[in-house]
Protein backbone atom coordinates (compact mmCIF):
# COMPACT_ATOMS: atom_id res chain seq x y z
CA UNK A 1 0.00 0.00 0.00
CA UNK A 2 2.89 2.57 0.49
CA UNK A 3 4.21 1.92 -2.51
CA UNK A 4 1.02 2.25 -4.16
CA UNK A 5 0.71 5.90 -2.50
CA UNK A 6 4.26 6.44 -3.31
CA UNK A 7 3.33 5.83 -7.01
CA UNK A 8 0.72 8.19 -7.02
CA UNK A 9 2.51 11.33 -5.64
CA UNK A 10 5.17 10.40 -8.14
CA UNK A 11 2.50 10.25 -10.76
CA UNK A 12 1.22 13.31 -9.39
CA UNK A 13 3.95 15.48 -8.63
CA UNK A 14 6.74 14.51 -11.52
CA UNK A 15 4.80 12.70 -14.38
CA UNK A 16 2.46 15.08 -15.36
CA UNK A 17 4.31 18.08 -14.32
CA UNK A 18 6.41 17.17 -16.65
CA UNK A 19 4.21 16.03 -19.43
CA UNK A 20 2.30 19.18 -19.36
CA UNK A 21 5.82 21.17 -19.34
CA UNK A 22 6.72 19.34 -22.52
CA UNK A 23 3.49 19.10 -24.22
CA UNK A 24 3.02 23.15 -23.62
CA UNK A 25 6.68 23.48 -25.28
CA UNK A 26 5.56 21.69 -28.33
CA UNK A 27 2.11 23.76 -28.67
CA UNK A 28 4.19 27.45 -28.03
CA UNK A 29 6.80 26.17 -31.03
CA UNK A 30 3.98 25.50 -33.21
CA UNK A 31 1.79 28.53 -32.35
CA UNK A 32 4.95 30.83 -33.17
CA UNK A 33 5.48 29.30 -36.37
CA UNK A 34 1.81 30.24 -37.68
CA UNK A 35 2.69 33.74 -37.69
CA UNK A 36 5.39 33.45 -39.60
CA UNK A 37 4.01 31.13 -42.32
CA UNK A 38 1.12 33.61 -42.88
CA UNK A 39 4.14 36.61 -43.39
CA UNK A 40 5.44 34.42 -46.00
CA UNK A 41 2.73 33.70 -47.97
CA UNK A 42 1.17 37.03 -47.84
CA UNK A 43 5.18 38.19 -49.33
CA UNK A 44 5.02 35.53 -51.87
CA UNK A 45 1.71 36.97 -53.31
CA UNK A 46 3.01 40.28 -52.98
CA UNK A 47 6.04 39.06 -54.94
CA UNK A 48 3.71 37.73 -57.30
CA UNK A 49 2.04 40.45 -57.65
CA UNK A 50 4.46 42.63 -58.44
CA UNK A 51 6.13 40.26 -61.63
CA UNK A 52 2.66 40.93 -63.02
CA UNK A 53 4.24 43.81 -65.12
CA UNK A 54 6.90 41.28 -66.31
CA UNK A 55 5.19 40.32 -68.77
CA UNK A 56 5.47 43.88 -70.41
CA UNK A 57 9.09 43.04 -71.03
CA UNK A 58 7.38 41.50 -74.03
CA UNK A 59 6.32 44.42 -75.37
CA UNK A 60 9.59 46.33 -73.85
CA UNK A 61 11.61 43.94 -76.34
CA UNK A 62 9.48 44.34 -79.66
CA UNK A 63 9.42 47.83 -79.47
CA UNK A 64 13.30 48.29 -79.06
CA UNK A 65 13.74 45.99 -81.76
CA UNK A 66 11.57 48.22 -83.53
CA UNK A 67 13.79 51.24 -82.49
CA UNK A 68 17.27 49.51 -82.88
CA UNK A 69 15.85 48.92 -86.77
CA UNK A 70 14.65 52.63 -87.02
CA UNK A 71 17.89 53.65 -86.21
CA UNK A 72 19.63 50.83 -88.65
CA UNK A 73 17.55 52.39 -91.25
CA UNK A 74 18.75 55.88 -90.42
CA UNK A 75 21.96 55.07 -89.75
CA UNK A 76 22.22 53.01 -93.03
CA UNK A 77 20.50 56.25 -94.45
CA UNK A 78 23.26 58.43 -92.95
CA UNK A 79 26.22 56.35 -94.34
CA UNK A 80 25.08 56.59 -97.82
CA UNK A 81 24.27 60.87 -97.61
CA UNK A 82 27.31 61.96 -95.46
CA UNK A 83 30.87 61.13 -96.52
CA UNK A 84 33.58 59.50 -94.67
CA UNK A 85 35.63 61.00 -92.53
CA UNK A 86 39.66 61.40 -94.15
CA UNK A 87 40.94 58.01 -93.84
CA UNK A 88 38.18 56.16 -93.00
CA UNK A 89 37.17 55.20 -97.15
CA UNK B 1 -11.68 -0.07 -3.91
CA UNK B 2 -8.78 1.35 -1.90
CA UNK B 3 -7.88 5.33 -1.48
CA UNK B 4 -4.39 4.90 -3.56
CA UNK B 5 -6.05 3.62 -6.52
CA UNK B 6 -8.93 6.18 -6.75
CA UNK B 7 -5.94 8.45 -6.70
CA UNK B 8 -3.77 6.80 -9.44
CA UNK B 9 -6.78 6.97 -11.56
CA UNK B 10 -7.80 10.24 -11.20
CA UNK B 11 -3.63 10.87 -12.31
CA UNK B 12 -4.07 9.06 -15.04
CA UNK B 13 -6.99 10.44 -16.07
CA UNK B 14 -5.63 14.43 -15.41
CA UNK B 15 -2.44 13.18 -17.74
CA UNK B 16 -4.78 11.43 -20.30
CA UNK B 17 -6.86 15.07 -20.09
CA UNK B 18 -3.58 16.90 -20.53
CA UNK B 19 -2.53 15.09 -23.45
CA UNK B 20 -6.07 15.45 -25.33
CA UNK B 21 -5.80 19.20 -24.80
CA UNK B 22 -2.27 20.06 -25.66
CA UNK B 23 -1.91 17.52 -28.73
CA UNK B 24 -5.27 18.58 -30.38
CA UNK B 25 -4.34 22.06 -30.09
CA UNK B 26 -0.82 21.41 -31.39
CA UNK B 27 -2.56 19.34 -34.26
CA UNK B 28 -4.90 22.73 -35.11
CA UNK B 29 -1.70 24.29 -34.98
CA UNK B 30 -0.11 22.63 -37.45
CA UNK B 31 -3.02 22.36 -39.69
CA UNK B 32 -2.97 26.43 -39.74
CA UNK B 33 0.78 25.71 -40.92
CA UNK B 34 0.17 23.65 -43.66
CA UNK B 35 -2.53 25.65 -44.83
CA UNK B 36 -0.26 28.43 -44.65
CA UNK B 37 2.96 26.49 -46.59
CA UNK B 38 -0.05 25.64 -49.22
CA UNK B 39 -0.46 29.63 -49.53
CA UNK B 40 3.28 30.27 -49.68
CA UNK B 41 3.45 27.49 -52.13
CA UNK B 42 1.23 29.04 -54.54
CA UNK B 43 2.90 32.24 -54.31
CA UNK B 44 6.13 31.12 -54.52
CA UNK B 45 4.64 29.01 -57.96
CA UNK B 46 3.84 31.96 -59.70
CA UNK B 47 6.66 33.50 -59.04
CA UNK B 48 8.72 30.99 -60.86
CA UNK B 49 6.36 31.11 -63.69
CA UNK B 50 5.89 34.13 -63.86
CA UNK B 51 9.80 34.88 -63.50
CA UNK B 52 10.81 32.19 -66.32
CA UNK B 53 10.51 34.08 -69.71
CA UNK B 54 12.69 36.88 -68.06
CA UNK B 55 16.22 35.98 -68.10
CA UNK B 56 15.68 34.97 -71.61
CA UNK B 57 13.47 38.62 -72.82
CA UNK B 58 16.11 40.50 -70.97
CA UNK B 59 18.68 38.68 -72.75
CA UNK B 60 17.46 39.72 -75.96
CA UNK B 61 16.75 43.56 -75.15
CA UNK B 62 20.60 43.83 -74.10
CA UNK B 63 21.21 41.90 -77.49
CA UNK B 64 19.22 44.87 -79.49
CA UNK B 65 21.18 46.90 -77.45
CA UNK B 66 24.69 46.12 -78.02
CA UNK B 67 23.56 46.31 -81.74
CA UNK B 68 22.53 49.95 -81.72
CA UNK B 69 25.60 50.98 -79.44
CA UNK B 70 27.87 49.06 -81.89
CA UNK B 71 25.92 50.71 -85.16
CA UNK B 72 25.77 54.51 -83.91
CA UNK B 73 29.38 54.29 -82.03
CA UNK B 74 30.98 53.17 -85.83
CA UNK B 75 28.75 55.14 -87.61
CA UNK B 76 29.94 58.05 -85.42
CA UNK B 77 33.38 56.87 -85.78
CA UNK B 78 32.98 56.43 -89.33
CA UNK B 79 32.01 59.80 -90.59
CA UNK B 80 33.53 61.93 -88.68
CA UNK B 81 36.23 59.94 -87.31
CA UNK B 82 37.64 58.79 -83.85
CA UNK B 83 39.31 62.33 -82.73
CA UNK B 84 36.33 64.15 -83.95
CA UNK B 85 33.73 62.27 -82.91
CA UNK B 86 34.89 61.90 -78.97
CA UNK B 87 35.41 66.13 -79.60
CA UNK B 88 31.68 65.84 -81.02
CA UNK B 89 30.45 63.69 -77.53
CA UNK B 90 32.25 65.81 -75.75
CA UNK B 91 31.12 68.81 -76.79
CA UNK B 92 27.41 67.88 -76.80
CA UNK B 93 28.08 66.10 -73.02
CA UNK B 94 30.51 67.21 -71.37
CA UNK B 95 32.92 65.34 -69.97
CA UNK B 96 31.30 62.15 -71.73
CA UNK B 97 34.66 61.56 -74.09
CA UNK B 98 36.78 60.18 -70.89
CA UNK B 99 34.23 57.25 -70.37
CA UNK B 100 35.42 56.43 -74.36
CA UNK B 101 33.62 54.19 -76.81
CA UNK B 102 32.82 50.88 -75.95
CA UNK B 103 34.41 49.58 -79.41
CA UNK B 104 37.02 52.05 -79.78
CA UNK B 105 39.53 51.35 -76.19
CA UNK B 106 41.91 53.72 -77.54
CA UNK B 107 39.11 56.30 -77.79
CA UNK B 108 40.09 56.96 -74.32
CA UNK B 109 43.42 58.41 -75.12
CA UNK B 110 42.25 60.37 -77.97
CA UNK B 111 43.06 64.21 -77.43
CA UNK B 112 39.37 65.32 -78.22
CA UNK B 113 39.31 68.47 -79.84
CA UNK B 114 36.85 71.80 -79.42
CA UNK B 115 34.19 71.08 -81.34
CA UNK B 116 33.52 74.81 -82.22
CA UNK B 117 36.85 74.72 -83.90
CA UNK B 118 36.47 71.58 -86.09
CA UNK B 119 32.95 72.06 -87.11
CA UNK B 120 31.28 74.99 -88.96
CA UNK B 121 29.16 77.85 -87.95
CA UNK B 122 26.06 76.08 -89.06
CA UNK B 123 26.68 72.92 -87.86
CA UNK B 124 27.20 74.32 -84.29
CA UNK B 125 24.05 76.64 -84.97
CA UNK B 126 22.19 73.28 -85.67
CA UNK B 127 23.78 71.18 -82.84
CA UNK B 128 22.39 74.13 -80.19
CA UNK B 129 19.50 74.40 -81.74
CA UNK B 130 18.61 70.74 -81.26
CA UNK B 131 20.24 70.49 -77.88
CA UNK B 132 18.73 73.45 -75.91
CA UNK B 133 21.94 74.72 -76.35
CA UNK B 134 24.47 72.60 -74.17
CA UNK B 135 27.26 72.83 -76.84
CA UNK B 136 27.30 76.64 -75.83
CA UNK B 137 27.72 75.83 -72.38
CA UNK B 138 30.93 74.27 -73.49
CA UNK B 139 32.19 76.57 -75.77
CA UNK B 140 31.84 79.84 -73.71
CA UNK B 141 34.17 82.11 -76.32
CA UNK B 142 30.34 82.32 -78.42
CA UNK B 143 27.01 83.56 -77.48
CA UNK B 144 23.82 81.16 -77.12
CA UNK B 145 21.73 81.14 -80.26
CA UNK B 146 18.82 79.91 -78.73
CA UNK B 147 18.07 81.76 -75.52
CA UNK B 148 15.36 80.05 -73.88
CA UNK B 149 13.89 82.17 -71.29
CA UNK B 150 13.91 85.29 -73.58
CA UNK B 151 12.97 83.18 -77.26
CA UNK B 152 9.72 84.70 -76.95
CA UNK B 153 10.99 88.40 -76.77
CA UNK B 154 13.07 87.97 -79.32
CA UNK B 155 10.84 86.80 -81.80
CA UNK B 156 8.01 89.50 -81.14
CA UNK B 157 11.36 92.07 -81.71
CA UNK B 158 10.69 91.19 -85.32
CA UNK B 159 7.10 92.23 -85.53
CA UNK B 160 6.24 96.25 -85.59
CA UNK B 161 4.22 96.85 -82.53
CA UNK B 162 4.41 99.54 -80.00
CA UNK B 163 2.97 97.26 -77.13
CA UNK B 164 6.46 95.65 -76.89
CA UNK B 165 8.35 98.79 -76.12
CA UNK B 166 6.01 98.94 -72.65
CA UNK B 167 4.64 102.49 -73.39
CA UNK B 168 2.98 104.43 -70.67
CA UNK B 169 0.04 105.09 -72.39
CA UNK B 170 -0.97 103.35 -75.51
CA UNK B 171 -3.93 104.94 -77.67
CA UNK B 172 -7.87 104.58 -76.44
CA UNK B 173 -9.72 102.06 -78.30
CA UNK B 174 -12.11 103.76 -80.82
CA UNK B 175 -15.69 104.74 -79.27
CA UNK B 176 -18.64 104.25 -81.17
CA UNK B 177 -22.47 105.01 -81.27
CA UNK B 178 -24.65 107.69 -81.33
CA UNK B 179 -22.54 109.46 -78.36
CA UNK B 180 -19.34 108.54 -80.34
CA UNK B 181 -17.41 111.47 -80.76
CA UNK B 182 -16.72 111.08 -84.83
CA UNK B 183 -20.10 110.14 -86.61
CA UNK B 184 -19.78 108.59 -90.15
CA UNK B 185 -22.64 109.47 -92.50
CA UNK B 186 -24.87 106.59 -93.99
CA UNK B 187 -24.34 105.44 -97.18
CA UNK B 188 -26.72 106.65 -99.59
CA UNK B 189 -26.66 103.28 -101.41
CA UNK B 190 -27.88 101.21 -98.89
CA UNK B 191 -31.68 100.34 -99.91
CA UNK B 192 -31.05 101.63 -103.45
CA UNK B 193 -31.41 99.36 -106.67
CA UNK B 194 -28.35 97.54 -107.54
CA UNK B 195 -26.49 99.78 -109.86
CA UNK B 196 -24.70 96.65 -110.82
CA UNK B 197 -26.80 93.26 -111.54
CA UNK B 198 -24.87 89.93 -110.63
CA UNK B 199 -23.89 87.74 -114.42
CA UNK B 200 -26.10 84.85 -114.84
CA UNK B 201 -25.30 81.47 -116.18
CA UNK B 202 -25.91 80.86 -118.98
Amino acid sequence: MTLWWIGDIVLLLVILPVVVYLLRGVLEAARSIVPSVRAISTVAAAGSKDLDAAALLLTTRDQVEQTVSGVANYGGSLDVIVDDAEGQS
Amino acid sequence: MPAAGVVMIIAVLGIVLALVYYLVSTIVALRQIADGLDEAIAGVGEIVEKSAPVNEVVTAINEQLDAGVDLLEGLLVKKAGLSDAMGLIDSVYPGAAAAGLRNFPESTSVDAPRIGEVYTRGTLTLARLGREAPIAAASPADQVLRNVEGGSLAARLLYPNVRQTSPENLPNSPVIGTDAPVQYEQRDDIGAPRSRLPVRRT
